[in-house]
């Protein structure tokens, strides 16, 4: 039995393993990603899995925020007599937080789980180590391939999100609540920068694709191999990926400035 | 004149946690016989195939296998072993993403520098050869259960091994099944010269095709051929080989006295 203050070390022990099992399983991973052969078929396949696949709950989501956001930017807004800078509000909103982080969260529960789920399927019926018994690295074949496909398919899920976020502003700001769509547009294109907003968003966006991969990939990889520890392992990427995401924002925009 | 050894366990010690699964185990398998491990559930039998394989690493001793110390090496040295090593896993381990076609080209693929037709040649002689000729695009969960422990071995001597773990080949099977799977591994054995090990519980089957037989018991192991092993003084080795179970062992089922229902009845 372990005392308060045992517990607490014990813990911060455990943190600092699984940070540092991550860390090495990153190095894996990213040895295994420039290594020949280059699995392109594999990684268009997962592109595919993760990216297409996502496209109509990025693009329902972007909608939606983007029309609920504009609500409650012109009810704000015309208050003061400022709804001319709706534009500026939703697209602000959605460039440098909403898009970026909602995707990653939206990215988190539908691609990373299935990530997790599907590699913890393949360590519990031993496919995994059915590979390594013909000589082949799963790290290789299996798990780089969908670490770099979330990498690269996040930014592009969240500049998916964003466009679609800005058309649901326009059609509650301009359609139905009467803005102008001439002033929605400029205030839109004058507030936006592209180094501090968009790359900025760009840059969140891959953070957090490399976070929710590896995240996804490691906690399949190192599941307890049994149903139990596939729903496991599961669970625990979506609730640290979250977590991961949201505590990453804060650092990304307090050092980027965003 | 006794064959050489192509796998070794010398002071072999394996746990898991806290459970101690066998202390100092030291056996051999010779090279180009088909050799069986009988025991217990949970007696390590699949273990000590996982140990051949460098899945898993002893607690202590060496596991030797064609001649190199797998115990201590890392996991890119283990590959080279492995490329000596087919295995079959009791699920099969097929890739369930993958039709059949595609689960026995993938070493191939990965290995060599053959060509699409030839790797097609290739896959289709195997696939011939394990009786399975019509099952190229089907997906692992399509076929039953002896065709995926048909397809498994032969994935596992896809790449020509010159050493066959086999994880319960004829568990699940009925007669006709086992006795084709059984056919398959004398003549991979036999006709292929790959030596073979494999873990059972068939006892029928185990008779009928092994050379080398090894039990594994609560405190140590008996090994022989099976002529010698009917001859074996141990109780318990008659008991695993087809008689009357040991004392330890429970009684006739009319002996045992159940207890009581607790008071619920559908």
């Amino acid at each position: 039995m372990r005392g308060p203050i045992q517990e607490v070390g014990w813990r911060s022990l455990r943190v600092v393993e699984a940070l540092g099992a991550l860390g090495a399983f990153a190095l894996q991973v990213g040895g295994a990603t420039f290594r020949p052969p280059l699995r392109v078929g594999h990684f268009v396949t997962e592109i595919y899995k993760l990216g297409v696949l996502s496209l109509v709950v990025i693009c329902v989501c972007g909608l939606a925020v983007g029309m609920v956001l504009s609500l409650q930017g012109y009810n704000t807004l015309v208050r003061f007599g400022a709804e001319e800078s709706l534009g500026a509000v939703v697209g602000l909103s959605l460039v440098r937080e909403l898009g970026p982080v909602l995707t990653a969260l939206l990215a988190t529960g539908r691609a990373g789980s299935a990530t997790a789920a599907e590699i913890g399927t393949m360590v519990a019926t031993e496919q995994l180590d059915g590979l390594r018994m013909m000589s082949i690295d799963p790290i290789d074949l299996v798990v780089a391939p969908k670490a770099l496909a979330m990498i690269v398919v996040m930014p592009l899920l969240s500049a998916l999100f964003i466009v679609t976020g800005l058309a649901g502003g326009y059609l509650v700001g301009v359609e139905l609540m009467g803005v102008d769509g001439g002033n929605y547009a400029t205030s839109l294109q004058s507030s936006v920068d592209f180094y501090d907003d968009i790359l900025g968003s760009l840059v969140k966006a891959v953070v957090f694709g490399m976070l929710v991969g590896l995240i996804a990939t490691h906690r399949g990889y190192t599941c307890v191999p049994t149903s139990a520890g596939v729903s496991a392992a599961t669970t625990s990427t979506v609730v640290v990926g979250s977590v991961s995401v949201l505590v990453s924002d804060y650092f990304i925009t307090a050092l980027w400035g965003v | 004149m006794t064959a050489a050894a192509h796998v070794a366990f010398s002071n072999v010690r394996m746990g898991f946690g806290a459970r101690e699964v066998f202390r100092s185990v030291s056996c051999r398998f010779p090279a180009g016989r088909l050799s069986v491990i009988l025991g217990g559930s949970g007696s390590g039998k699949s273990t000590m195939l996982r140990l051949i394989g460098g899945l898993l690493q002893p607690l202590e001793g060496a596991v030797t296998v064609d001649g190199t110390d797998v115990t201590a090496l890392p996991e890119r040295r283990l590959y080279d072993v492995r490329r000596k090593l087919g295995m079959m896993f009791q699920g099969g381990a097929l890739l369930d993403s993958l039709t059949v076609f595609d689960n026995l080209a993938l070493p191939l693929r990965e290995h060599s520098s053959l060509g699409e037709p030839e790797i097609a040649d290739l896959v289709h002689r195997r696939l011939g050869a394990v009786g399975l000729s019509d099952v190229d695009d089907l997906l692992p969960g399509q076929l039953s259960g002896g065709m995926v422990k048909r397809v498994a071995v032969a994935r596992a001597i896809m790449m020509e091994p010159v050493i066959l773990l086999c994880d319960e080949p004829f568990s699940g099977l009925d007669p006709i099944s086992a006795r084709r799977i059984e056919r398959l591994l004398v003549g991979i054995n036999r006709d292929l010269g790959i030596t073979v090990v494999l873990v059972s519980h068939a006892i029928a089957s185990t008779l009928r095709i092994a050379d080398h037989v090894l039990i594994l018991l609560p405190d140590g192991i008996v090994e022989g051929s099976p002529a010698d092993l009917k001859d074996h003084p141990d109780p318990r080795v008659a008991a695993f080989l087809g008689e009357e179970p040991p004392d330890e062992a429970g009684g006739p089922v009319a002996d045992v006295e159940m207890p009581p229902a607790a008071g619920t009845r559908w």
